[in-house]
């Protein structure tokens, strides 16, 4: 199975990247954009055919390494 | 004493560090390869700067999880010192060995310069060579030094007198410009809670010979010998 995980700085955290972006797009006339918050997409292909299963080992994968819980959050999806 | 000096693919300070532990110690240093999970007894581990893994997901985020950090923890749980120096001090953040993290700098660029720091504790093995402390020049050179931590987090490491270092003016003042990467309260150097540990982004190995522009760096290295030996 496919599974797709979002890492995104939490919302208590200065994210400059996602600033830095906000404002060029504000130079380029989208004058619309009042935040940008950048991140990180990860795709993975398991070979586990339990969700509930593939769920909990992708939450240790995030806790161990993908993400940094001291500054980021993450959400997992299984496509 | 015995030190050894961590190297992992993409270190680039590791033989800076042993440079100026031999200087220190008269002796060599041992080199201890990322993939050995055992190296022998030592009085010191240092973990140098770089780009460890070439910082893939997270400054430090790979090393942290590689074969001789589990030893390190280990070893650090016992009470054994370890310094960690700019991705050094990445890597202990990501291993759990130190609090908070250390984000991308505020101003995205990278830095690369001498810096001023106010030594905030000289009672560690790392600082005592300070005296009373003061202000110092140093070196920073890092892309990702942006010290981040919880309010809740940063008042227990002022309260624990855990910040080593802070960021400074060259008349000690903790201001905003003399702020290099947006850390919080200018902090550039903290000790884990038995104070065995410390992190800093600054590279005192880098400061650490008159040849090279300066030796305030010079004092950390002599403290260690003198309270390890």
């Amino acid at each position: 199975m496919k599974a797709t995980i979002h890492v995104t700085l939490k919302s208590g955290v200065l994210d400059p990247q996602g600033k830095a972006v906000q404002h060029a797009l504000g130079s380029l006339g989208f004058s619309s954009v009042e935040d940008v918050r950048q991140g990180k997409f990860i795709e993975l292909e398991l070979n586990e055919t339990d969700e509930g299963k593939a769920r909990a080992e992708l939450d240790e994968m995030c806790k161990q390494l993908l993400a940094n819980t001291v500054i980021e959050n993450y959400s997992i999806e299984i496509v | 004493m015995k030190a050894c000096v961590i190297v992992f693919p993409g270190s680039n300070c590791d033989r800076d560090m042993q440079v100026a532990l031999r200087n220190a110690m008269g002796s060599e240093p041992i080199m201890v390869w990322h993939g050995d999970s055992s190296f022998d007894d030592v009085d010191l581990i240092t973990v140098p700067g770089g780009f460890s893994y070439g910082d893939y997901l997270r400054a430090g985020a790979m090393a942290a999880k590689s074969p001789v950090m589990r030893e390190i923890i280990a070893r650090a749980n016992k009470g054994v010192p370890v310094l960690g120096v700019c991705n050094g001090f990445q890597i202990l953040t990501e291993s759990g060995l130190l609090p908070g993290a250390l984000m991308r700098n505020a101003d995205l660029k990278y830095v690369c310069k001498d810096i001023h720091l106010t030594v905030e504790t000289t009672d560690t093995p790392f600082t005592q060579g300070y005296g009373n402390g003061g202000v110092i020049r140093i070196p920073v050179a890092h892309h990702d030094g942006n010290y981040f931590a919880e309010d809740s987090l940063l008042d227990e490491l002022e309260g624990e007198n855990r910040v080593a270092f802070r960021y400074a003016n060259a008349d000690g003042a903790h201001s905003d410009d003399a702020n290099p990467n947006g850390s919080r309260r200018n902090i550039a150097g903290i000790f884990n809670k038995q104070r065995n540990v410390l992190g800093m982004m600054p590279h005192p190995e880098r400061l650490a010979d008159p040849t090279l522009g300066g030796v305030d760096g010079k004092p950390m290295f002599e403290g260690l010998v003198e309270a390890l030996s």
